[in-house]
């Protein structure tokens, strides 16, 4: 029986606390020995649970070396519980080292840390994977006790995750550790106690208070379509001002600055309200937190950069316009407002549209039931695994067998081949080509015994500088150097490509300002304070979050349920009852389909409720089979509800159209040119280490010559189709980007029980995907050669054709300048 | 693959929407910045890209060669990825480059990469002339009267604001004066139409013919000297 000790007994006392009963259960575990995992809402005490028993241990028995490990996402979070572990060590007198370690820590700080560690270390899954690669690793760790992984739920089932579960299995071997997880209530629970440990022990604590949500719909007319929600602005600006603290979470970055923008010009009282996302300059985004901190603000629009992070006890509410997405999702950001355990968090939801309105009602009640959701982590990422074979080369020679042996103790690795696994360790040796081309080149030597070596110190160096799962698209730096030139204030950054979108005295908006391009230097867009007619928006790459299954499912069953729909508002109760007897709701089981003419067309709308992923790569696969069919059809656009497709005849026999064999041989034709497999393709050849990021001895500030992913996935597929990355590049894609599981989950759904309407206009639920016809991005190469001859001729249309001008072209001088058809 | 006319005083040249011109009166095929063995040039340096870049090169420019049938084919420089890379070829990449230099004559402009002989089969020449065009690997950025100038190096690529997206592609760059030839190479990235280094040679304005899979698509760009300009 773990007892806390009397000293620790009476510090609690004088802070008035009672030992709450997780952690008392967390001491048990450390007691017994064994791993744990603690699930706890937010303000429950959770870190100080993680950490009692470390300090515990430490006040019996103090000494150098290295005791404890934290790991968290986030930098930041490190920093705050460092400062929040100070306390009980300063009253309590424990003679304990804290220190933190990141990409920020100054190189002479990482290098006393190396040779003396502090007691307890806080730190991130990259940095982590650093320390592992050195040579003297095994001393460092020797001494470890405990490993506390902080916010798992953000981190199993994603490549950070994978790379940390392989620095724990390493961990493992290096000494005695324990490993503690942290997290907030979550779907998977096996999954999440299998990541922590084989044998983790699973302690929850009692569930807060729950939160208070109510729905906020955008005054006058409800829209049909559209994601920005700006129509709110003025009643989000008026919850802002009932509340102490509110944070606005908005979907993307580019909604931020829109609605950021939109607020402010109605904000007459000139609340301070202020901007957060994961593009601003660090420093501004610190300034942001320290401001929220000391309680100088009433309000942050954010996006997921603030999902996660320190505790601000000073927000008392939360504002979530547009889509929730999904009920975990939601749960999180709740979370975000109110840290003490027993008041609710208070939550408004703000839908953009009228499907939004279904969903926000649909994630409230899945928040009232708990119910919560997202996909259970997957195996681990053969990229990730090879950027964690080299690391371990570069700490020391090795087995094969041994380090075999080593990963698939690591949850996401447990079903790992011995044969990928060979597979992945020749990549990294010499590229794994059927070629034999890189002899000379190779990175990984053997030894007659069978050992295996890094090259040389070269391969170490590049190795260090390209570590981390995190892969964002080519970014510019954007400074603000207003009349003068000079160095200027950084505001953050931008991807690369919008820069290319601009001339000289265009404006756009960013970091909450109107800004005007001046001009590209380097890596650096200088840009000055000023407004411009119609600003661009920059948008980014970043992976839109799908609708979750279960709160799809949760839509299907309201609007099947005509009793649901009391509560919501008039304009949506009356849109569905058109619908209701213009066409037929969807449903619980089955799938609605509607066909219908407009103009010299023949729209077919499928009401699937995927989410967006899964309904583009079904708009690939159907249009295919249209064409076969002779239907003609000319685009799909795809919302996170549903598909719509038009087509220049009338679709006939539904059932064959979406027959389960549809990921068949059609898949596989489509994959052939998908530009989803060279997204996916890009991460996987970064992270694996077979594009660099970063070269030893390259300049940082000028434009890195990387060579195009695209053109390596290329040629890499006609001449080696069975390549490892192409295999790990599919195996991602087929969970990620082109979400197969749930268009195989919908067709199985859909088989026998299909209901076609056929109708003679469209129909009120087919509104708001036809307004977004257009509007949405066409992801497939062959979209791209129709787009670009559609702009050809718009272009030409516009600016040639009067015979005056066709004289004037035919003189051989101007010919070139003008268009010249092929 | 439909070819797009292009046509300078007298003379036309198709553009092929492989990346490659082609002069029919002279039967001469003009390609541009090959690269070859640019994988083992990169691997020296740790980076062990797929090593088929080579092979996929000449095939692309075999299949060309037995399309047009040219009497000549014109490589505008940095056919060769460095100065030791013709020593690396592979036998069989070797033997692809001998079996189409026995059927057109090849003419091997120096560029910045491979600035020496190659010891290929043809001529290598610092630059070349023939009849109103001057071929050189980089442009030069005042040419002299009458002249036409047709070069590389610069690897050019443009995008284009479409409905709904900004589509990126390799690019033939075009005035009244000067043609520029997109990377021919299996490996080689891009150069934006709008950075100075390229627009400040087109001070008048230019034509992009942007490459597709099996045609080109053509635009004006206008405004790319005011970007000169102020940068």
């Amino acid at each position: 029986m773990a007892a806390l000790p009397a000293h620790f007994a009476a510090w609690f006392a004088k802070k008035g606390w009672v030992l709450r009963s997780h952690q008392h259960e967390m001491l048990e575990a450390a007691a017994d020995g064994v791993d744990a995992l603690l699930i706890a809402p937010t303000g429950a005490g959770k870190t100080l649970a993680g950490f009692l028993p470390s300090l515990v241990d430490l006040s019996a028995r103090p000494g150098p070396g290295l005791h404890t490990l934290y790991v968290s996402p986030l930098k930041a979070l490190g920093t705050d519980i460092a400062r929040n572990l100070q306390a009980p060590v300063d009253d309590l007198a424990l003679p304990v080292t804290i220190e933190t370690r990141s990409g920020d820590t100054p190189a002479n700080r990482r290098a006393r840390q190396r040779e003396m560690p502090p007691n307890i270390l806080l730190t991130t899954p990259e940095s982590l994977h650093l320390l592992l690669t050195d040579e003297n690793s095994a001393v460092f760790f020797r001494t470890l006790a405990c490993v506390v992984v902080d916010e798992v739920h953000a981190l199993a089932g994603t490549k950070r995750g994978d790379q940390l579960a392989l620095c724990l299995s390493r961990i493992r071997t290096l000494s005695p550790a324990r490993v503690v997880g942290l997290s907030a209530t979550v779907a998977h629970r096996q999954a999440m106690l299998d990541y922590i440990g084989s044998a983790a022990r699973l302690v929850e604590a009692a569930p807060g208070a729950a939160p208070e949500v109510r729905l906020l719909p955008p005054p006058g007319t409800i829209p049909w379509s559209g994601h920005m929600g700006l129509q709110a602005a003025g009643a989000v600006l008026a919850c802002i001002r009932q509340a102490g603290m509110t944070i606005v979470f908005v979907n993307t970055r580019a909604q931020a600055e829109l609605l950021f923008q939109e607020i402010w010009k109605h904000n007459e009282e000139n609340l301070p309200i202020a901007l957060h996302h994961g593009s601003l300059d660090v420093a501004q985004r610190r300034k942001v937190e320290a401001a929220m901190e000391a309680g100088r603000l009433r309000a942050v629009i954010a996006t997921s950069s603030l999902d996660l992070g320190i505790d601000w006890g000073g927000v008392d509410q939360v504002v979530q316009v547009g889509a929730p997405k999904g009920v975990s999702r939601l749960l999180q950001r709740l979370g975000r407002a109110n840290h003490r355990l027993d008041e609710p968090s208070r939550a408004v939801l703000v839908p953009a549209n009228r499907f939004e309105v279904l969903e926000c009602e649909a994630a409230m009640a899945g928040v009232a039931a708990q119910a919560l959701d997202g996909d259970p982590p997957g195996p681990g990422g053969l990229d990730v695994l090879a950027q964690h074979i080299l690391g371990m080369a570069c700490a020391g020679k090795f087995l094969p067998d041994d380090l075999f042996a080593e990963i698939i103790t690591a949850a996401p690795y447990a079903q790992l081949s011995r044969s990928d696994f060979d597979d992945v360790l020749r990549f990294v040796e010499n590229g794994g080509y059927a070629l034999a081309a890189y002899e000379r080149y190779r990175k990984l030597f053997r030894d007659a015994e069978g050992y295996v070596y890094v090259a040389t110190e070269r391969v170490v160096r590049q190795h260090r500088m390209n570590i981390g799962t995190i892969v964002e698209a080519p970014m510019l730096k954007i400074r603000l150097v207003g009349k003068k030139r000079g160095f200027g204030v950084p505001l953050g950054e931008v991807e690369e490509y919008f820069v290319n979108l601009l001339t000289p005295g265009d404006s756009f908006m960013f970091a909450g300002r109107l800004l005007i391009f001046l001009r590209l230097r380097d890596t650096v867009i200088e840009v000055a304070e000023g407004r411009g007619k119609e600003p661009k928006v920059p948008a980014y790459e970043g992976a839109r979050m799908p609708l979750t299954t279960n709160l799809a499912a949760r839509v299907r069953a309201m609007l099947h349920n005509a009793g649901a729909w009391g509560g919501f508002p008039p304009d949506v109760q009356e849109w569905l009852m058109l619908q209701r007897r213009r066409s037929r709701l969807p449903g619980p089981d089955g799938l609605l389909v509607e066909s219908f003419p407009r103009g010299r067309r023949w729209y077919m709308v499928v009401y699937a409720f995927e989410g967006r992923n899964a309904h583009q790569t079904l708009g690939m696969l159907l249009t295919r089979r249209m064409e076969r069919f002779g239907l003609h059809p000319l685009g799909f656009v795809a919302t996170d509800y549903v598909l719509a497709t038009w087509s220049l005849e009338r679709p006939y026999d539904i059932d064959r159209l979406l027959e389960e064999d549809l990921l068949g041989d059609d898949l596989e034709a489509w994959l052939e040119t998908s530009s989803m497999l060279r997204r996916s393709f890009r991460q996987v050849a970064v992270i694996a280490g077979l594009i660099p990021r970063h070269q030893p001895g390259a300049d940082k500030n000028r434009r890195q010559v990387t060579v195009n992913s695209d053109l390596i996935y290329d040629v890499l597929r006609k001449h080696q189709p069975d390549h490892i990355l192409l295999r790990a590049t599919r195996s991602d894609a087929a969970r990620g980007l082109i979400d197969l599981g749930r268009i195989a989950a919908l067709l199985r759904r859909a088989r026998g029980r299909i209901t076609h309407m056929v109708l003679s206009r469209v129909s009120p639920l087919a509104v708001p995907v036809l307004l977004e016809i257009g509007r949405e991005q066409v992801q497939h190469s062959a979209a791209e050669e129709f787009l670009l001859a559609e702009t050809e001729a718009l272009v030409a249309e516009a600016t040639l054709e009067s015979p005056t001008e066709r004289k004037f072209i035919r003189s051989p001088r101007v010919r070139n300048m003008l268009v010249d058809p092929p | 693959m439909t070819a797009a006319p292009l046509h300078f005083r007298d003379e036309r040249l198709m553009l092929d929407p492989a990346g490659a011109a082609f002069w029919p009166a002279k039967r001469v095929l003009i390609v541009a910045d090959l690269h070859f063995e640019k994988s083992t040039s990169l691997a020296a340096r740790g980076v062990l890209l797929p090593p088929y870049d080579t092979r996929a090169t000449l095939e692309r420019l075999n299949r060309l060669v037995r399309l047009y049938r040219p009497k000549k084919v014109i490589a505008l420089g940095d056919s060769f990825h460095d100065r030791s890379a013709a020593g690396r070829l592979s036998q069989d990449d070797r033997a692809r480059i001998e079996a189409m230099a026995r059927e057109a004559q090849f003419i091997w402009i120096a560029g910045n990469h491979d600035a020496g002989p190659t010891g290929m089969p043809g001529l290598s020449v610092a630059q070349y002339r023939e009849g109103p065009f001057t071929f050189r690997h980089q442009a030069l950025p005042a040419l002299g009267p009458r002249e036409i100038e047709i070069s590389g190096h610069f690897h050019p690529k443009a995008s284009i604001e479409a409905r709904a997206k900004r589509v990126s592609r390799p690019c033939f760059v075009t005035d009244a004066t000067r043609l520029m030839l997109p990377a021919f190479g299996a490996y080689t990235g891009g150069l934006d139409v709008h950075d100075p280094a390229i627009s400040r040679l087109f001070p008048r304005g230019l034509r992009v013919f942007l490459l597709g899979q099996d045609q080109l698509f053509s635009f004006a760009l206008e405004q790319l000297g005011r970007m000169a300009e102020v940068a």
